[in-house]
């Protein structure tokens, strides 16, 4: 009896002592207000509904977001946030940075905190270089601008092209990593055009304008997804591009799923790679934009934001049950090297050299369908690694 | 001929561009120069306005002309209601309070707009006759562009009516060239401040509205193109209808052709200019002299 008695005590004691060291802390910082805010609201749904879908896969240990507002793109307010979340917050796990700027601001700071930190959206590709507790589950530039230069070359049978970016980090290397495969197999960049910075949606005419009087075949061009994406829309089709025969392609964020359908058929013919849009077919999408519409509203959708906190906070669900809730960095980085997911874009992985995502790249084609914009995928390329940092090119070079 | 051409779209452009900032801008200069009160709320009766007329298209169902008719009136009301609360407390406040005031009130106006609609961009659907391109003999161009150029000369010839013929347009001349003088003539400056601020911001209401196929319409709109009312103000001079004109057309195509020729220098060129024009002539491009 007695010996019962203190089997159950001690029992007692480890469940109490187990209770404490289950939760895990997560310092999410995001733009949750300012130019940033609708952004911030995607990765944060996109983290919550996989929280809430996998209550069952987090169990029995218990998740905590602790969330700070960056404001800006600015990397000064970033910085200061993920100081916080470490030394204030103490939290195991750092999460979230919608923009480049933020994610090579904090990159100091990350280092010097040691903790585990899971890029959802930046993708300058080479921030991952810049702190070795970087893990990035969204994407590069280069993985969607490399993909298209020799898919335009080689599909769409392109021999000219003039590149549109918006004048920052991400845009920069869209343009690099287009140009580079482009005129490696066999096309020409005529003319690069620098639009304006991030922080304003520029009037795109003046731009348009250079770029139609180029007469290229395609016309490539990066700005970050949002409202630039509906102004350059709006601008290619008022300015009769299309008719004079002009293809505009891009990365995804042109096309992202939030702004596609208030476009209407102004979208229609764009071509772009990316890695994720709503309308994937397969399985785990189905899921994932219906449970989307049914927590969200039915007009809502996911789009490759929603997907990169959705995918996060599945890396950082993984890296909690292998280390049984007990969040040591070291440990958490090997938990993620080489971490398989079916994730709804596809099948991803963690390339264990780079910490950085492997994923499909999906070439697409905005069709009007039911009413509606629809984006059919025309070709898919598998498993794509960042090439900047496989070739080695500039900064993506290991220091 | 292709030169021709390539001049013609930049005109155009240029040109259109300019009328939404002189849009939105001609009131800011009327009531700086009216009262001189330093008004950088101003850019927020234009998103609000600019949100009236999306709104009031998206969910009533309404055309575009009835929606911008919406847009003028509610903004024109809400900003005579601000205007008789709270910018009437700090006429004889210094300009920091007034400054500080006014851009407080911008940041108010983003938050309320952010919490009531959100922070994403308003698509402004377009009536489908006023999009696509139109056949203008030498060139084809946008047909927004060459309409809204239609639309701002309208507004100007009715404004420079409005001020050069009428009784009203005489006694805000009178106000801007001497207050005092003005007063002491038993012209009632308050009420005519309330009456032109509020025609000041109803327009801006529509160029909010008109302007957003090239400006777009989001909460930080009131913020964004601050520096760009700005500069017109300063260039055309204060409380000139005609210089605003002149000096939105002037910034409109400028800025079209450095961003056109030169796109590595952002937006750098247009500063530098403002910056040695105004070093040049203080009192503005078409300004009368500084009192």
């Amino acid at each position: 009896m007695t010996k019962r008695i203190i089997a159950v005590a001690a029992a007692l004691a480890l469940t109490t002592s187990w209770a404490h060291a289950q939760e895990v802390k997560v310092g999410v910082n995001l733009p949750y207000t300012g130019i940033g805010a609708e952004f911030a609201q995607l990765v944060d749904r996109g983290m919550e509904l996989y929280l809430k879908l996998n209550a069952d896969k987090v169990k029995p240990y218990k998740i905590t977001l602790i969330k700070r507002d960056v404001k800006d793109p600015g990397g000064a307010n970033a910085k200061i946030a993920v100081q916080e979340l470490l030394t204030q917050d103490n939290v195991d796990i750092l999460a979230g940075w919608i923009y480049s700027p933020n994610a090579i601001a904090s990159a100091p700071i990350v280092t010097a905190g040691k903790k585990l930190a899971v890029i959802m959206n930046a993708g300058t590709a080479h921030i991952t270089n810049m702190s070795p507790y970087y893990v990035r589950t969204s994407f590069s530039m280069w993985h969607a601008g490399y993909a298209l230069g020799e898919a335009s070359s080689r599909l769409l049978q392109a021999k000219t092209a003039v590149v549109g970016y918006t004048d920052f980090p991400p845009g920069k290397d869209s343009l690099a990593a287009f140009k580079r495969s482009f005129e490696a197999t066999g096309g020409k960049v005529i003319d690069e055009i620098p639009m304006g910075g991030a922080g304003a949606v520029p009037d795109f005419t003046p731009f348009f304008q250079r770029a139609k009087d180029k007469k290229p075949d395609v016309f490539f061009v990066f700005v970050p997804a949002g409202d630039h994406a509906a102004a350059v829309v709006k601008t290619y089709a008022a300015l009769g591009m299309r008719e004079a025969g002009i293809k505009l392609i891009g990365p995804g964020d042109i096309t992202q799923d939030t702004k596609l359908q208030a476009m209407g058929a102004a979208a229609v013919g764009l071509i772009t790679m990316h890695h994720y849009h709503a309308d994937l077919d397969n399985p785990e999408n189905k899921r994932f934009v219906e449970a989307w519409k049914k927590e969200y509203g039915a007009t809502a959708t996911p789009d490759f934001m929603a997907v990169g906190g959705y995918d996060g906070m599945a890396a950082i669900v993984h890296v909690v049950q292998t280390l049984k809730g007990k969040i040591e960095t070291e440990a958490a980085l090997e938990a993620l090297k080489g971490w398989k997911f079916a994730s709804p874009r596809g099948p991803i992985m963690i390339d264990p050299v780079t910490r950085d995502i492997v994923m499909n790249e999906y070439l697409s084609e905005a069709v009007m369908k039911d009413g509606r914009v629809f984006q059919k995928v025309i070709g898919t390329i598998d498993a794509v690694k960042d090439a900047c940092k496989e070739q080695q090119i500039g900064p993506c070079a290991p220091k | 001929m292709i030169f021709g051409i390539d001049v013609a779209s930049m005109l155009l452009g240029g040109v259109a561009a300019g009328m939404a900032l002189f849009i939105v801008s001609v009131g800011l200069s009327v009531t700086m120069g009216l009262m001189g009160f330093v008004n950088l709320a101003h850019g927020g009766f234009a998103m609000l306005g600019g949100y009236v007329i999306v709104q009031a298209m998206q969910h009533w169902g309404i055309g575009f002309v009835p929606a911008l008719a919406c847009g003028f009136v509610a903004t024109a009301a809400v900003s005579v209601v601000f205007e008789r609360l709270l910018y009437a407390q700090l006429y004889k406040a210094g300009e920091l309070d007034q400054v500080l005031f006014t851009i407080g009130l911008v940041f108010i106006m983003i938050a309320s707009v952010t919490l009531l609609i959100g922070p994403e961009n308003q698509p402004l659907a377009l009536p489908p006759m006023l999009q696509g391109q139109i056949n203008l003999g030498i060139t084809h161009y946008r047909t927004y562009s060459v309409v809204l150029i239609g639309i701002g000369i309208g507004i100007v010839v009715g404004l420079w009516l409005g001020f050069e013929r009428t009784r009203m347009g005489a006694q805000i001349r009178a106000a801007v060239d001497n207050r005092r003088m003005a007063e002491s003539l038993g012209i009632n400056i308050d009420r005519l401040f309330t009456v032109t601020f509020a025609l000041g911001s109803g327009i801006a209401a529509l160029g909010g509205g008109l302007g957003a196929e090239f400006l777009g319409l989001d909460p930080q709109y009131a913020l964004k193109y601050l520096v760009y009312f700005l500069i017109v103000v300063a260039v055309g001079g204060l409380g000139r209808v005609t210089g605003v004109f002149y000096a939105a057309l002037l910034i409109g195509v400028l800025d079209f052709v450095l961003k056109k020729y030169l796109p590595q220098g952002g937006t750098l060129f247009i500063y530098a200019l403002t910056i040695l024009l105004l070093l040049w002539r203080p009192q503005g491009l078409f300004g009368g002299k500084a009192t």
